[in-house]
């Protein structure tokens, strides 16, 4: 009864929650949504050694979203030091280049990603602050307004999260539709495991999210490899999951890591999803542990639930069975 | 009021410098562009994009015709004449190719990007040129992307365009990203051929002088490359493909050969493609094999003078750029336009490198200089200046 209720509610929020970026198509009206609501967004590309990706970005966002259409107010990037020239070539098309470690120095300066998103919350002024990684190569506006949108149309959503495509073609039309190797390896069983409404959200470590400043301003940030999932788990805790929206976006092309860096990357967020279970007072409390399993498919623009029990049975050890004793002749 | 050429050549340093803040938009459009696949005959999407872009500039008379091309109307203040301005759409990339673009501070690499990927997005962002200059023509400006224009497409957009086109043409502008300096005014005759050679299933390997596809079609090369061609007026033929054979051992039964012949001499083209027909017919009845020559498309010789007042008038646009013009004869729109009497020219947008390879490079900032030259050529037609 109570997983009915649990997969009823999930199974609203996909339809509610869950958008495709096709819906946005007029970004004018997403304009004059901002202006009515009188708020400020600001675009923030987190970098670091990213000359190849970052001057293509720069000229289609500030094209599209902030000249054609004014969406975005500001656009800063904001760098951890990169040796290449990144910051110049960014600035060179009119984006605010920022270096992390001046920004609120009295507070010192740590290397990662997650960093450089918390210290966008001072340096930047939006109500809502839209998150976007500098290695995508498809670059298209839909990467922003698809993900600001939802907060523009819904008050309830504070945090948006990107999906995507993986390029792969089915000749069903039907598709697995999931995250990337950590998020099915790791993130998805951890969330079916502890946290299993968090399980809707197809790929919660995406780089491209957009958050209202007033969530932002009140959760911790892991610098490194655990910020996406902090975000979650945080952003749960306090809001539900009715605060999360998902857009997906199409395909996203980037460059590939190594199984050695999705290792790295899957220690950091281990860690992070550890301290979360302390800091929420469950690790001496695990819930009833979940035995269904939770993934989706995609057919067309509809996202299916897919549930499937999965029981791990346990054999005792074979010298309790009396007919193993006699046979071998083993004290039981 | 009517602009003089001087005051014509005096604004163009202006008007260069006052384009630099569209430059995000306009490098935009081309990326936007450049990362839509657009092979010849696959160009719809490319062409709904360009739609789109007129439809958010809110120009007049957007429409996609049965040839794919999209076409759309900046309305002049008298509208008695029509400027035609074209870019084509298509390119030599195969869909399946990675389009993505990359940029530096002062280049965009891709495939396409300058040819025409740039020269389409200029069409893009010309409403917002010219609201940016704040010009009023006082002819309409009808800005086309034109389908069809390479290889088989054999100008299949632009001809359907005019062959259907309500009202009269007076002058022309093609638009190509590739290069700065470019001025084509002349059209020069052209034949594209195919020779496509098939050993029959029948055919007797075993029989005194039985040879295969490679040989036959080696031979037949051989033969037209013996054809006296005249140095002046320029004529040459070109081999530009050659596909035969599967392995090391395996007898090709089948072959094919692309070529290209071009001259500036009015019938000379003709001439060649009846003598390339009967070397083609003698080698096929002496081997026995199927051989046949197939016409994929062809142009006349014909164009503007080095002295008519269009010319005139782009040769001193360049001058007042300090850019040395690099006169080409044309095979693509232009050849179409000057056919039907239609004053026009080619020119390019900026300085390329690798065209037609997948490193295809466009220097940013000369392109201002190119779009000053386009404005610049538009108030010299919209002012009367290029008429006859």
């Amino acid at each position: 009864m109570e997983d009915f209720v649990m997969s009823d509610k999930i199974e609203k929020w996909l339809k509610t929650n869950t958008f495709h970026h096709g819906e946005f198509w007029d970004i004018l009206k997403l304009v004059r949504l901002k202006e009515e609501q009188g708020i400020k967004i600001s675009l923030c590309i987190p970098t670091l050694n990213e000359e190849k990706t970052i001057g293509k970005e720069t000229v289609i966002f500030r094209s599209e979203l902030m000249e054609r259409y004014p969406l975005i107010d500001e656009f800063a990037v904001i760098d951890s030091g990169s040796k290449d020239k990144t910051l110049e070539v960014a600035a060179s098309f009119g984006a605010d280049t920022y270096s992390a470690k001046n920004i609120l120095p009295e507070v010192g300066d740590r290397p990662g990603k997650g960093e450089n998103l918390w210290k966008a919350i001072y340096q930047l002024e939006g109500d809502i602050i839209v998150y976007v990684d500098a290695d995508i190569k498809n670059i298209h506006p839909r990467f922003v307004y698809g993900i600001v949108a939802p907060l523009l149309i819904n008050p309830t959503i504070q945090y948006c999260k990107a999906f995507y495509d993986r390029p792969i073609t089915y000749s069903s039309g039907i598709r697995a539709s999931g995250g990337g190797r950590v998020t099915e390896i790791l993130i998805r069983p951890l969330f079916s495991l502890f946290f299993p409404e968090l399980a809707s959200l197809i790929q919660p470590l995406s780089g491209e999210f957009a958050v209202r400043r007033k969530v932002l301003e009140k959760i911790p940030f892991p610098i490194g490899y655990g910020v996406e999932t902090a975000h979650i788990l945080d952003v749960y805790q306090e809001w539900g999951l009715e605060a999360f929206g998902q857009c997906d976006l199409d395909q996203r092309i980037h460059r590939n890591q190594s199984t050695n860096a999705l290792g790295k990357m899957s220690f950091g967020i281990l860690q992070t999803f550890l301290n979360r279970l302390k800091r929420y007072g469950m690790v001496d409390k695990l819930p009833e542990l979940e035995t269904l399993y939770r993934q989706f498919q995609a057919e067309g623009n509809r996202y299916d639930l897919l549930k499937k029990e999965i029981i791990e049975y346990e054999r005792p050890p074979m010298t309790t069975i009396p007919a193993y004793c006699k046979k071998f002749g083993v004290q039981p | 009021m009517r602009k003089s050429l001087e005051t014509i050549l005096e604004d163009i340093p202006k008007n260069r410098d006052a384009l630099q803040p569209i430059r995000e938009i306009l490098l935009a459009n081309a990326m936007m562009t450049g990362e839509i696949p657009s092979p010849t005959g696959g160009e719809e999407e490319r062409i709904t994009f360009l739609g789109n872009r007129f439809t958010e500039e809110g120009l007049q008379n957007i429409s996609i015709d049965e040839a794919g091309n999209c076409m759309a109307v900046i309305p002049g203040t008298v509208g008695e004449n029509n400027i035609l301005v074209c870019a084509h759409a298509d390119t030599v990339f195969d869909k399946k190719v990675d389009h993505a673009m990359s940029v530096t501070h002062d280049s965009i690499t891709g495939p396409g990007i300058g040819d025409n990927s740039l020269g389409l997005a200029t069409l893009a962002t010309l409403p917002q040129i010219i609201q940016k200059l704040n010009i009023q023509h006082k002819d309409n400006l009808i800005l086309l992307g034109a389908t069809r224009s390479l290889g088989r497409g054999d100008l299949g957009g632009i001809r359907f365009f005019l062959d259907n086109y309500k009202s009269k043409v007076h002058a022309g502008i093609c638009v190509e990203g590739i290069q700065l300096g470019r001025l084509s005014y002349s059209s020069v005759g052209m034949l594209r051929g195919e020779i496509h050679l098939q050993v029959p299933s029948e055919y007797d390997w075993t029989r005194f002088g039985a040879t295969n596809a490679i040989a036959i079609l080696s031979d037949v090369v051989q033969t037209i490359m013996r054809i006296p061609i005249p140095t002046e007026p320029k004529t040459k033929i070109i081999f530009g493909s050659i596909s035969a054979g599967t392995s090391f051992a395996t007898q090709p039964t089948s072959a094919r050969l692309r070529f290209e012949i071009r001259s500036e001499e009015v019938g000379m083209v003709g001439q060649l493609k009846t003598k390339i027909e009967d070397i083609v017919e003698e080698s096929a009845n002496a081997t026995n094999v199927d051989l046949n020559l197939s016409i994929i498309a062809e142009r006349k010789t014909g164009g503007l003078a080095y002295g008519h007042p269009m010319v005139k008038c782009m040769r001193s646009i360049l001058s007042e750029l300090q850019v040395k013009p690099y006169v080409e004869p044309s095979v693509g729109e232009l050849s179409e336009l000057i056919a039907r009497e239609i004053p026009s020219v080619t020119i390019g947008l900026t300085r390329a490198s690798n065209k037609n390879e997948f490193n295809e490079t466009i220097e940013i900032q000369p392109t201002f200089d190119g779009l000053a030259q386009l404005v610049a050529l538009l108030a010299a037609i919209d002012g009367g200046l290029c008429d006859e």
